[in-house]
């Protein structure tokens, strides 16, 4: 066959010590259907001696049957993996292929190049090197070809290449390849996009593919194979400070005390010094300590066990920085997000997000804007939807270590998680950390919530009614304030009326909307409890995310959730307002228990049935919890 | 500065995913097959927890037709590394006798080891399970994430996978879910090869090519491992330079002639021969896109 083939077969000693020392080179292919992107994956591989006989012999049989090249090989076929999409004809998500040649092993995500799918696209390039952006000759530069630019930009990658495929179809036109490739060179100098190569192709024939084509005398270049093997794969983070976020405390005895990471910037040797955030005690490396040995240096990249000079105390998810040069902190950002999920971004809603190896509970704010990824326009939205992507403000729960993502991916990149499905809906990148949080010092009062408690004789709570429309929240919450105040305690309601009619009026019902109804309801609580009072609130509030937003605002003690339970078939017989008959007619949209969900509290800390207690009852069962709780002093 | 080799940087990638797996799960568990791919993997384990023993047990969903080698050299790295072992034997194929020759590969692999897995899964709890495929061995592998969910029964669902971006994997679930993690996805069979050379990993020795008792059976070339083999008319064993290049269950494991008694000469084979390792499986080949219908049952 060729070279590689008789080195086996002669020594295989020899080949084996040649591959012994291949670097690694992650890259994305991007181009449409019709490019002729599975082909030249196809092609790839099959140069590469990547491909085995029986799956040649599959290929074979399926080119037959599924075919677009008549009894040729159709190299598409090989990448193409679940019978599902095989039988559609496309590609849609992210699959991983392999080749090698004794210079460096390949993994190439293959990223469909469909309109709805900038998720796997994202997916596909957060971890590569290099793109290869494959054209059309015969098209030139299409709306997509600056889609895929952009996505491969935003998430970083700074090397691309222009594969002008089907150049035999232009009879091998220089003319054309040159003004194609010029016309991208400025398009993607607007993206910081600096290194290209451009290189004319027939992936279908295999001209420029892995040797230079006679059909192609003016291209004096590299062809794509030798390009690959040749590239420089240095990050940024290789050349940076010191990065180790800790993944596992490693404690095997009393005697060993070891912090288990891997290097995501710099290199480490013993006796450097260290500072560790969040806490930013410093020390010094003691030892590097892997299975085959001690080590006298870990480089970027390498998972290792290290070892400190002094007893610190050190969790999952800390980053071990270089003293000198540690890494920023802050729990507000401005950040790029794309959203990746049905359920659009609920701007105010509590998320997690997960960042090196800390999991935090997370609020997004609103976009500031979207970016059109088609046109690169900036325009004004109140969410993101699937496959959008825009600019927002990113607030977590507590200060983390960080560096901006274009200093380094894997220290600036995090995941939006859903916190019931556990999907993970979003993925972003920041960009800097906001002051304007930093700037902002609580105002040392020194009348505060102890001295008003004091005052008051009762403790500052939140009593929180759930339930369905109709339940009888408002009825009970009347109830239980007047009692409280006939008790002598400072109290106040939050209902519909006052709330809707004022604070929210700008609201509608929506889900997004809905969420920010409870969030500013969540953030008067928390003023009026800081203020001494007892607060009762009655919202329908029908999810779970919002109420454990709301809960969060507070001290732990300080929320009180109380369910009032009353099935659907009951409200919808009593149905005070008639609004459940509107909304069965589908004259109220998205109305909680006829086509909004209602998710019923887990562990609510009272839970009343409506069915077995009259609202008196009800009410004086909360009462007795304040007291029995220490809120209130028992009635006499 | 000295770049890491490709084999140091997906050393590097399985330790870190090891990890991040055992931080972010309750009850672990490492799927211990025997075979090659196995053996990196747990070795990679002990490197990324060392000097602390893995925190996890090893689990060995048995079908009682492995070969006796593969027994032996369980016995043997349960033991050097501490680890303990958990051995499931499906009690409903043990009881009706399941086996290879009568009730045929489908059945015998849907109840010893894909009803059995998911048996051994319930009874213990574990949430999380590490297996070690490989994203090169088949078609419908390539798309699967390294951190794979599953449903409570157990499922995968191809259009329901979370998006894996970075080093950033979520493992989260309610409780009753699981997920199953591979940290060998981005390995391919030479590299596994390489690093059982490098790194000098124990393996079975029927890897390696010597005389053993075979029989020629529908294009296989089976090994009489045991007496339960039950020989048809006219059938033999002779004594042939055989060796394997995947083991599963004896009878369903075709051998494949060679002299190949070195590491290096079974990689020159390997690469010469060009013939996918999972060939001389027969369960592959029971129907088309049979691996996918599989792994949405819940085979690993």
């Amino acid at each position: 066959m060729n070279a590689q083939t008789s080195l086996i077969e002669t020594d295989i000693e020899r080949y084996l010590e040649l591959h012994r020392n291949k670097s690694l080179l992650r890259f994305i292919t991007c181009g449409s259907v019709d490019d002729g992107k599975s082909t030249l994956i196809g092609r790839l591989l099959y140069e590469a001696h990547a491909l085995l006989d029986d799956q040649l012999g599959a290929l074979d049989a399926d080119s037959k049957r599924y075919g677009t090249q008549g009894d040729a090989l159709d190299f598409a076929l090989l990448v193409d993996g679940l019978s599902a999409e095989r039988e559609q004809g496309i590609t849609i998500d992210v699959a991983y292929r392999f080749f090698a040649t004794e210079r460096r092993k390949f993994i190439v995500a293959d990223t469909p190049g469909h309109e709805q799918y900038t998720r796997n696209m994202i997916t596909g390039a957060s971890t590569a090197d290099l793109a290869v952006i494959l054209v059309d000759a015969r098209k030139g530069l299409l709306t997509q070809t600056r889609r895929h630019s952009y996505l491969a930009s935003l998430v970083g990658i700074r090397r691309v290449v222009l594969a002008i495929n089907k150049l035999d179809l232009v009879d091998w036109s220089h003319g054309v390849f040159a003004g194609i490739e010029r016309e991208y060179r400025d398009f993607a100098a607007r993206l910081g996009i600096a290194n290209i190569v451009a290189i004319p192709l027939s992936a279908l024939h295999g001209d420029n593919m892995t040797a230079p084509s006679t059909n192609t005398p003016w291209y004096h270049g590299p062809n794509l194979l030798q390009h690959l093997e040749q590239v420089d794969i240095a990050t940024p983070a290789d050349h940076g400070p010191l990065r180790m976020p800790v993944q596992w405390v490693n404690r095997p005895d009393h005697a060993f005390r070891g912090f288990s990471g891997r290097l995501l910037g710099g290199r480490v040797r013993p006796g450097d010094a260290v500072r560790v955030l969040p806490s930013g005690r410093q020390s010094t490396v003691a030892r590097i300590v892997t299975l085959d040995g001690d080590l006298d240096e870990a480089v970027n990249g390498q998972a290792v066990t290290l070892t400190l000079a002094d007893e610190i105390d050190i969790s999952r998810g800390d980053v071990i920085c270089a003293a000198a040069d540690p890494a920023g902190l802050a729990d507000q950002f401005e950040a790029h997000l794309v959203w990746m999920a049905e359920q659009p971004l609920l701007p105010g809603r509590a998320y997690l997000v997960k960042l090196g190896a800390t999991m935090l509970g997370a609020s997004i704010g609103p976009p500031k804007y979207l970016v059109d990824v088609n046109t690169l326009d900036h325009l004004a939205a109140k969410t993101l939807q699937l496959n959008e992507t825009g600019v927002v403000t990113l607030t977590l729960d507590r200060a983390v270590a960080f560096d901006p993502y274009a200093h380094n991916r894997d220290m600036g990149s995090f995941i939006v998680i859903d916190r019931l499905g556990n999907q993970t809906v979003g993925a972003g990148m920041l960009h800097f950390a906001l002051r304007r949080s930093q700037n902002i010092h609580w105002q040392a009062v020194e009348v505060d919530k102890t001295a008003r408690v004091r005052q008051n004789g009762h403790r500052p709570v939140v009593l929180w009614l759930t339930g369905l429309s109709g339940s009888g929240k408002s009825t009970i919450a009347n109830i239980v304030e007047r009692q409280l105040h006939a008790l002598g305690a400072r109290t106040y309601l939050l209902d519909g009326d006052n709330v809707r009619h004022g604070l929210s009026k700008d609201l509608g019902f929506t889900a997004a909307d809905r969420v920010e109804n409870i969030r500013r309801i969540g953030e008067v609580a928390r003023l009026m409890v800081d203020a001494g009072l007892i607060v009762i609130t009655a919202f329908i509030s029908p999810f779970r995310s919002e109420r454990l937003l709301a809960r969060h605002m507070v001290d732990a003690g300080e929320f009180i959730e109380i369910f009032v339970d009353t099935p659907l078939a009951i409200v919808e017989q009593r149905d005070p307002k008639g609004l459940y008959k509107k909304a069965r007619k589908g004259e109220l949209k998205n109305f909680t228990g006829i086509d909004s969900p209602y998710e019923v509290p887990q562990a609510p800390e009272l839970h009343i049935d409506t069915t077995s207690s009259d609202p008196e009852t009800a009410a004086t069962q909360i009462v007795e919890y304040l007291a029995r709780h220490g809120v209130i002093r028992a009635p006499v | 500065m000295p770049d890491l080799t490709h084999l140091q940087r997906l050393e590097a990638e399985s330790i870190d995913i090891l990890r991040e797996a055992v931080a972010e799960s309750e009850r672990p568990v490492m799927l211990y097959s025997i075979g090659k791919d196995s053996a990196v993997m747990l070795r990679l384990a002990r490197k990324a927890f060392y000097p602390s023993r893995p925190p996890f047990p090893l689990l060995h969903v048995d079908t009682t037709w492995k070969f006796r080698a593969m027994y032996a050299l369980r016995e043997r790295m349960a033991q050097e590394s501490g680890m303990q072992l958990l051995i499931h034997k499906n009690p409903e194929a043990e009881r009706l006798g399941i086996n290879p020759f009568t009730h045929g590969s489908a059945t015998h692999t849907d109840l010893w080891k894909t009803q059995g897995l998911k048996q051994a899964l319930d009874q213990y709890g574990f949430d999380l399970a590490f297996g070690g495929a490989r994203r090169d061995e088949e078609k419908s592998r390539a798309k699967e994430r390294v951190f794979s969910f599953r449903t409570a029964q157990h499922r995968w669902d191809p259009k329901n996978q979370r998006p894996e971006l970075w080093r950033l994997y979520n493992a989260r679930r309610n409780p009753g879910e699981s997920i199953r993690v591979f940290p060998l996805s981005n390995w391919t069979e030479l590299d596994i090869w390489q690093y059982i050379q490098q790194e000098d990993i124990p393996i079975v020795p029927l890897y390696f090519a010597a005389k053993r008792p075979i029989v020629e059976r529908d294009g296989l070339l089976l090994m009489v491992d045991d007496e339960r083999f039950p020989l048809r008319d006219g059938e033999t064993p002779e004594l042939r330079s055989v060796r394997f290049r995947t083991l599963g269950c004896y009878p369903l494991t075709g051998a494949v002639e060679s002299l190949a008694d070195t590491l290096p000469a079974i990689i020159q084979e390997m690469l010469l021969a060009r013939t996918t390792e999972r060939q001389g499986r027969l369960i592959d080949h029971d129907s088309s896109g049979s691996m996918e219908k599989k792994k949405t049952e819940g085979y690993f």
